[in-house]
C-alpha cells in the first residue's frame, strides 16, 4: 500500500456523533490520525476512547458525522476492503476450541482470499513474517488453549499483522498481561512503527506508558470530547490531568527516557516541599485510580 | 525480507507433492495445500476431516445398500441396481422405485438438513445446546401440523405446509424475543426452553379438543415417521436441500469467522450482519422442511453436529462431515427401527428420541461441569 503523501492524512474522523443504543456518547468529535504515527488515546473510563476507536475501525456506525480513510467515506467501503487497509485488534475475542495458533494467525489472511485462493505463497509469507515479528513461530503447532494470557495477546497481535494493512487500531492492548508483558506488546507496536512506518492507533490506560510510546496523544475527558492533541512532551501538563482526570499530580522527566512522567500527589497530609518527594517516585507510579 | 522470499519457494516445490510428510517446511498452519503453478488457484483442507467425511460416506453406502436390498423381499445388489437405472424386474422395480427408495432418500436429505441446521444455530448461538429441537422450533413445526389436522382437517401436502409455518413463525417469535440482543449466550436457550415449553402445552390442548380418529392422525405425525413417505415427500425435501445446502456451504467460512466474536470478525472484513441473518434463515428453514416432512424427529440436528466437530476435530463449524452424519445417524436409525423389531413397526423419531434423551443428558451434565470450572 503507498501512501500517497496528500495533505490530510489517510484516516481521519469529522464531526462524530457516537451512540450505544440511545446513550449519547460523543458528540461533535473531530480527530485527524497523522499518517505514520504512533498516536495514543487516552482519557478516563467512560470517556468514548474504545467508542472512537471502533468509529475508526467502521465497527460502529457514527449516528452523525463520517470517518474517512483513504478519501472516502470509510462507510462506502466493503467490509474485505477495510480489512485489507486497516486491522483492529479489539479488546477480546474468542478462540475457537482447539484451534492451533498458526491456524489462528492464518484467519488474518481472510480479507486476502477467497473460494479459490485459499492459502496463496503470499499467505503463508505473511504469516510466518508475523509470526516471527511477535515471536510466537515456535508455538505454531501448539493449541491456542494451551497459551498464557501474554502468549495470546502477541498470538492475536501476530492475526492482525498477518492482515498485512499499513494502519493499526489497537484497543487497550496491555489489559489482562502483567507489566512485562505489558512493555513487550508495547515495544513490540513501537518496534513496528519505527521499522515499517505503520500508522498504530491505540487505546491506553497509563498515562507513563502512552507518554512513553506515543508520536502523537489524544487526550479525551468525559463526554466524548477531545481536551488535547499533539506531542506528549507539549500536551502533558499537570493541569490538564488535572482537568481531565481530576488527579492532582506532578510532571517529572521519565528518567529512561525522557518523556513526560506523571506522578500522582500524595494525599493532602502536608504541602510538598522540594527534596521529599522525587526519590521515591519511581515505585509509586500509577496510573488512573480513580 | 530474503527469509520470507526463502518459505516462499520452499512452500511452492513442497506443494505438488500431497504426500503426508510435512517434510522440510516449517509447517505453520495445518492442513493440506494445493497449489497450481502460476498461484492463481489454491487450495487448504483438512486430512483428518476429509479421511471422516470418506469413512463416513462409506459407512453411508452400506446402510444404504442394506436398506435398498434386506427386508420382506430380499434383492441382491445386482437386482437393486438395475431397478435403480430402470431395467429392473416388475416386482424389484416396485419394491426399489416406490417402496424404499423415496424412503431412503427422505432419511438421507431429512437427516442431512437437520444435521446442517443444528450445526449453523449452535454455531452461531456459541453454545451446544442451541439446536433448533431444544429451542423451540420443532415444537413450533408441530403446532402448525396440529392446526392443520385438527382444526383445518387438512391433507397430507397442507399438513406439511402448516408445519413449514409454525417453524418460521417459532423463529421470529424467539428472534423478537431476545429484543434486538443478538442470538448469543444462554438467554436464547432459556426463551427457546420457554417458548418450547408453551408450544408443548399449546399442542396437547389442541389433541384434548380433537375426536379420536384426529388424534390419532395428530399422535402419528407427532412422533416423528419415515414410515409411507412417498416420491412427493423425497422430492420435496430434495428440492429444499438443494437450495439450501449449497449456500450454508458456502457461507460455513464466514461462520468459522464469525465464531470468534461480532467484532473480530467483523475486523477481518466479514459483513457479520449479514452473515448471520443468512445463515439463520436457512437454519430455520431447513429445520422447517426436515420436521414439515416427516415430522419432529429429535436428536439428529443436537448430536450429529456435535459428533462430527469432534470426530474431525475441525476448529470450525464442519458443515459437511455433519451433513453426511446427520444422514447417516437418520438412514441407521430407520434402518435399525424397521428391521429390528420386525414385525413390530416402530417410527424411526422413538429410537431417535431414545437416544436423544440419553445424549442430552450427558451433554447437560458436560456443560454444566464446563460452566462450574
Amino acid at each position: 500500500m503507498t501512501g500517497t503523501n496528500a495533505p490530510t492524512p489517510r484516516l481521519r474522523a469529522e464531526d462524530l456523533t457516537l451512540s450505544y443504543d440511545r446513550r449519547t456518547v460523543a458528540t461533535h468529535l473531530g480527530v485527524d490520525i497523522p499518517d505514520h504515527s504512533f498516536t495514543v488515546i487516552i482519557g478516563p473510563n467512560a470517556c468514548g476512547k474504545s467508542t472512537l476507536l471502533k468509529a475508526l475501525a467502521r465497527m460502529l456506525k457514527p449516528s452523525e458525522g463520517q470517518v474517512y480513510l483513504d478519501g472516502a467515506a470509510i462507510a462506502s467501503y466493503r467490509s474485505r476492503e477495510v480489512a485489507r487497509r486497516l486491522g483492529l485488534l479489539p479488546q477480546s475475542s474468542t478462540a475457537p476450541g482447539g484451534i492451533t495458533v498458526g491456524d489462528l494467525v492464518a484467519r488474518g489472511r481472510y480479507p486476502h482470499q477467497g473460494l479459490l485462493k485459499q492459502w496463496s505463497a503470499e499467505d503463508e509469507a505473511a504469516v510466518v513474517e508475523a509470526m516471527r515479528q511477535t515471536g510466537v513461530l515456535e508455538l505454531a503447532d501448539r493449541p491456542v488453549d494451551d497459551l498464557s494470557g501474554g502468549q495470546r495477546q502477541r498470538v492475536w497481535l501476530s492475526m492482525v499483522l498477518a492482515q498485512q494493512t499499513s494502519i493499526l487500531l489497537l484497543d487497550e492492548p496491555t489489559t489482562f498481561l502483567d507489566i512485562a508483558h505489558q512493555v513487550e506488546v508495547l515495544d513490540l507496536c513501537a518496534e513496528l512503527h519505527a521499522r515499517k512506518g505503520h500508522t498504530v492507533v491505540a487505546v491506553l490506560h497509563d498515562l507513563n506508558q502512552a507518554c512513553r510510546y506515543a508520536t502523537h496523544l489524544i487526550v479525551m475527558r468525559p463526554g466524548g470530547t477531545v481536551a488535547a492533541v499533539g506531542d506528549p512532551a507539549t500536551v502533558m501538563t499537570a493541569e490538564l490531568v488535572e482537568d481531565v482526570f481530576g488527579l492532582p499530580c506532578r510532571i517529572i522527566d521519565d528518567p529512561e527516557t525522557g518523556t513526560p512522567l506523571m506522578v500522582p500527589a500524595a494525599p493532602r497530609r502536608h504541602e510538598p516541599q522540594d527534596g521529599d518527594g522525587s526519590t521515591s517516585v519511581a515505585g509509586t507510579v500509577m496510573a488512573e485510580t480513580r | 525480507m530474503s527469509d520470507v522470499r526463502k518459505a516462499d519457494v520452499s512452500t511452492a516445490k513442497s506443494s505438488p507433492d500431497s504426500g503426508r510428510g510435512p517434510a522440510h517446511r516449517p509447517r505453520v498452519v495445518s492442513g493440506t495445500v494445493l497449489r497450481t503453478r502460476g498461484g492463481a488457484l489454491s487450495v487448504r483442507f483438512q486430512g483428518r476431516t476429509v479421511a471422516v467425511t470418506a469413512a463416513l460416506l462409506t459407512v453411508l453406502v452400506a446402510v444404504m445398500l442394506t436398506t435398498l436390498t434386506t427386508g420382506d423381499f430380499e434383492l441382491t445388489v445386482g437386482e437393486v441396481l438395475q431397478a435403480v437405472f430402470g431395467n429392473g424386474s416388475g416386482g424389484a422395480d416396485f419394491i426399489v422405485n416406490t417402496l424404499r427408495m423415496p424412503r431412503l432418500l427422505t432419511a438421507l436429505c431429512v437427516g442431512a438438513a437437520l444435521a446442517v441446521s443444528g450445526a449453523i444455530l449452535t454455531s452461531l448461538t456459541g453454545n451446544a445446546l442451541g439446536s433448533p429441537d431444544i429451542i423451540g422450533f420443532t415444537n413450533g413445526s408441530a403446532v402448525g401440523a396440529l392446526v392443520v389436522i385438527i382444526v383445518l382437517h387438512g391433507s397430507m401436502t397442507q399438513i406439511a405446509l402448516g408445519a413449514l409455518i409454525g417453524g418460521l413463525a417459532t423463529a421470529a417469535a424467539v428472534y423478537l424475543l431476545m429484543l434486538g440482543r443478538g442470538l448469543q449466550g444462554f438467554r436464547l436457550i432459556v426463551i427457546g426452553i420457554g417458548v418450547s415449553a408453551l408450544l408443548l402445552a399449546v399442542n396437547s390442548y389442541l389433541i384434548t379438543r380433537a375426536t379420536f380418529q384426529e388424534a390419532l392422525e395428530a399422535q402419528a405425525w407427532l412422533i416423528g415417521s419415515l414410515g409411507n413417505r412417498g416420491w412427493q415427500h423425497a422430492n420435496a425435501i430434495l428440492l429444499a436441500v438443494a437450495v439450501l445446502l449449497p449456500p450454508a456451504f458456502y457461507f460455513s467460512r464466514r461462520l468459522s469467522m464469525v465464531e470468534m466474536g461480532d467484532i473480530t470478525a467483523m475486523a477481518l472484513g466479514v459483513n457479520v450482519a449479514r452473515t448471520r441473518a443468512v445463515l439463520l434463515l436457512i437454519s430455520v428453514a431447513l429445520a422447517a422442511f426436515a420436521t414439515a416432512v416427516t415430522g419432529p424427529i429429535w436428536f439428529i440436528a443436537l448430536a450429529a453436529p456435535q459428533l462430527a466437530r469432534r470426530l474431525t476435530r475441525s476448529s470450525g463449524p464442519a458443515l459437511l462431515p455433519a451433513a453426511v452424519m446427520g444422514a447417516l445417524l437418520l438412514a441407521a436409525s430407520d434402518l435399525a427401527a424397521q428391521r429390528l423389531f420386525s414385525p413390530a413397526l416402530l417410527p424411526v423419531g422413538t429410537a431417535t428420541g431414545t437416544i436423544g434423551g440419553l445424549y442430552l443428558i450427558w451433554l447437560l451434565i458436560t456443560e454444566s461441569r464446563k460452566s462450574r470450572a
